[in-house]
């Protein structure tokens, strides 16, 4: 053990065993990639070790894990957020002029064909949702999948990523339009 | 009184893409309702865009019970180099 983490609350070495786990499935339902995911694990016990010392044994191990997981999680967002090139959304709305704000004639949703009203408990349909989802850029992707199938509430993304609610709408509202005409094209009317 | 209520299409969209997951406020959803009453296109759209959340939430259900683990290998990995580390 090197001086860094000697300290007697913490166990790096049973780390692995209990908490990677844990750490890694919190990873992942976040960042979607078990790449990244693992990635983000190993980063927090590389940390962890580092900052042993600092440890005071006031949170448990676990906690205190998590919390060095979540900066990562942070940090990881940041990182896509300021990628550039990402694809951006179309724009469905005129920006200006009297008719700002109303549909674009050649954007305007087309009706889907009423034939697809079939179950949503298709495992096609679900791959095809993945697909769209994927193709979203990655930012969009993350907050998307957050709120929409992890089912966070607006508060605690906005927490985790450190965004405001608004930014939450803005992203939300962007990856929906690009998700409906992907599902339009290649689902309702492939 | 009327212009009070008027949206455009566009924040119509953002409306009903909010109460999708029931976080439109109740005037947003009464601006929504009196748009979609005389716009077809809207009227559609949030149509189109109740399915897709049926379709997500069918997807959320899914996903919901699934515990992701590491994998073992990686997992042995990651002890070498934590053991590497500390020594």
């Amino acid at each position: 053990m090197s001086e860094t983490s000697k300290n007697q609350l913490l166990d790096p070495d049973t780390w692995v065993d209990s908490y990677s786990d844990y750490l890694f499935n919190y990873a992942i339902v976040r960042v979607n990639n078990s790449d990244i995911a693992k990635d983000l694990v190993q980063e927090t016990f590389f940390a962890g070790l580092r900052s042993a010392k600092n440890f005071e044994g006031k949170s448990t191990e676990r906690t205190w894990l998590i919390s060095i997981l979540k900066r990562k999680i942070i940090d990881y967002y940041r990182k896509i957020n300021s990628k550039k090139g990402q694809a951006e959304v179309r724009m469905s709305f005129y920006e200006d002029g009297e008719n700002e704000g109303s549909w674009i004639e050649e954007r305007v949703p087309q009706s889907w064909d009423s034939e697809t009203e079939k179950e949503i408990e298709n495992e096609e349909l679900k791959n095809q949702i993945d697909d769209c989802i994927d193709h979203l850029p990655e930012k969009y992707a993350m907050v998307f999948r957050m709120k929409t199938i992890q089912e966070f509430e607006t508060e605690e993304i906005c927490k985790e990523l450190d965004i405001t609610p608004s930014n939450l709408w803005v992203i939300i509202h962007r990856a929906r339009t690009q998700l409906r005409s992907c599902m339009e094209k290649n689902w309702f009317n492939k | 009184m009327f212009k009070f209520f008027k949206i455009t299409c566009q924040e119509a969209n953002e409306i009903c893409n909010k109460s999708q997951y029931n976080e439109a406020t109740l005037l947003e959803k009464v601006k929504l309702n009196i748009h979609i009453a005389v716009c077809k296109i809207c009227a559609m759209y949030s149509k189109q865009n109740a399915k897709l959340t049926d379709i997500f939430r069918a997807k959320a259900i899914d996903c919901k019970n699934h515990v992701h683990c590491m994998k073992e290998e990686d997992k042995e990995l990651l002890k070498e180099k934590l053991k590497e580390m500390s020594s």
